[in-house]
């Protein structure tokens, strides 16, 4: 069996695949890759089913090496990556000749690299998924240098020849999301919902794969109450009691306290997985 | 009997009751015959949330099913009985006696009547495997600790409101302690990995050791 061993896993270097729907009732979040479109091309690209695990990479200085000759892609943040020591353009299948090492720079662009390897990351499932759960601490543990990963057998499906898709890099500028309505928005004052749309918002330092906190206006609470712990979805914007919004994502608590006034559309949510700290957000209504 | 249907995105819809005791029973009943596409069926406190995969379950076909399961079915309880589990516990909690204090009554009382009441495990939340725990026969509202701890172990037996619960694995928490147990609560190996999964019933047992 062919294998890729880690060199340098950079900040944080996860194993992910589209996460296991399905447990919410027993406390377990579907997890997964958060951008799960650049999962799902990077998978195509080497001939993969899009559901293969591969690795999420947060914003590079991870490098691994190849024992076999093997098929690799990159997608999601942009930044170098070489092969072998030339370069790899981005969204492109290349070709890991035996003993080759992958390097994948910081990323200049987006903050989550998806890489595929073909015949997908063969680790142990947990729970009918390969993806690691930050919060819960189920799956693979976070990648650590020396780790050796397992690479499944290829696939039926050849790398197809027109490799790039319309790749675009993610966005530095101003991002634009796209927000569906909510199962509390009745509980805030009419112009907290005005502000939502209104504000531009920043993406702040405090974002992992659990959620992503905003820094902009307080939004306001009409109603005062507590709200009894509800089940959320990938997406929901929970407000604290500080009217401080948090996006939820893959790895969130399943139920949480504080009311939804709206949830990210699931085209925008893998946008959500490419923002820097600082970067400016703003919405819209889907 | 009211039953509000809210919005949660384009793939779910979040079923809001007026009571505990109404998601638990509506709950039976949507659980006893789920459509295909029908991906989370996650019980909450006062709701229930139904996600589909849109592709093959419409949303609106979502809401229709929840809207046809009638009131009296869903006001009884479903005719099944879930399976029992017994959970053995050695009560020496850090906060038994302060709980028992608080609501006046002897520590003896307070575990006795824990044992004596058959309880029903009504969602699950905070954690993998984090069951709460009512029963119709417990009388007592225990309130939270002040300030949550910042570690408690894994099998710690505790209160908080009307719930009872087991910590499956060592994590912050606010509940009060009143003890402990070994029993498996979550194996993601296991065929059913959360011993508190909804809808099961539960005894606890003092298991005589200290």
């Amino acid at each position: 069996m062919s294998r890729l061993t880690v060199e340098a896993p950079g900040a944080l270097a996860l194993v992910e695949d589209l996460g296991r729907p399905g447990l919410a009732h027993l406390g377990v979040a579907r997890s997964g890759a958060l951008d799960r479109a650049a999962l799902a091309l990077a998978n195509r690209l080497v001939g993969n089913p899009d559901g293969a695990a591969g690795l999420e990479i947060l914003m590079g200085g991870f490098h691994a090496r190849f024992d076999e000759e093997t098929w690799v892609a990159v997608t999601g943040a942009w930044g170098r990556v070489t092969l072998a020591g030339r370069p790899l353009a981005p969204y492109t299948a290349g070709r890991a000749v035996a003993g080759a090492v992958l390097e994948i720079g910081p990323a200049e662009r987006g903050a989550r690299y998806l890489l595929a390897v073909r015949g997908g990351v063969d680790e142990p499932a947990e729970l009918g998924s390969r993806s690691r759960d930050t919060l819960s601490a189920i799956g693979p543990a976070p990648l650590a240098t020396g780790r050796v990963l397992e690479i499944g057998a290829a696939p039926a499906a050849s790398v197809p020849l027109l490799d790039r898709e319309a790749a675009f890099p993610p966005p530095t500028g101003a991002v634009t999301l796209s927000l569906l309505p909510g199962p509390r928005t009745d509980w805030f004052t009419d112009a907290a919902r005005t502000a939502l749309f209104d504000a531009t918002w920043r993406f702040s330092e405090q974002a992992d794969r659990v959620g992503a906190r905003l820094v902009g206006p307080a939004l306001e609470r009409r109603v005062a109450g507590e709200l009894a712990s509800e089940a959320t979805v990938p997406g929901s914007i929970q407000v604290a009691g500080d009217g401080r919004p948090t996006i939820l994502l893959a790895d969130r608590p399943v139920t949480g306290g504080y009311p939804v006034i709206a949830i990210v559309a699931p085209a925008s949510l893998d946008a959500v997985a490419q923002l820097r700290p600082g970067q400016e957000v703003r919405f819209r209504h889907a | 009997m009211s039953r509000r249907l809210l919005p949660s995105g384009d793939a779910a819809l979040l079923v809001e009751c007026d009571s505990l005791d109404e998601v638990l029973a509506l709950h039976d009943a949507l659980a006893a015959e789920p459509p295909a596409g029908l991906v989370e069926l996650v019980p909450a406190a006062r709701t229930i949330l139904v996600a589909v995969d849109p592709d093959r379950l419409p949303l609106e076909s979502a809401a229709t099913w929840v809207r046809r399961i009638p009131a009296e079915a869903a006001a009884r309880r479903s005719g099944h009985v879930a399976e029992e589990v017994t959970v053995d516990v050695v009560y020496d909690g850090d906060d038994l006696a302060s709980a028992a204090a608080l609501l006046g009554v002897s520590t003896e009382a307070l575990v006795a009547r824990h044992q004596a009441v058959e309880w029903r495990v009504a969602f699950i939340g905070f954690a993998p495997g984090f069951g709460y725990l009512v029963s119709d026969d417990w009388p007592f509202e225990v309130p939270r600790l002040d300030a949550p701890r910042p570690r408690v172990p894994s099998g710690a037996v505790a209160l908080a409101g009307a719930f009872a619960g087991v910590y499956p694995r060592q994590s912050p928490g606010g509940w009060r302690l009143i003890g402990r147990t070994d029993a498996p609560l979550w194996d993601p190996a296991a065929a059913s990995p959360a011993l508190f999964a909804p809808g099961r019933r539960v005894r606890f047992r003092d298991s005589g050791r200290s």
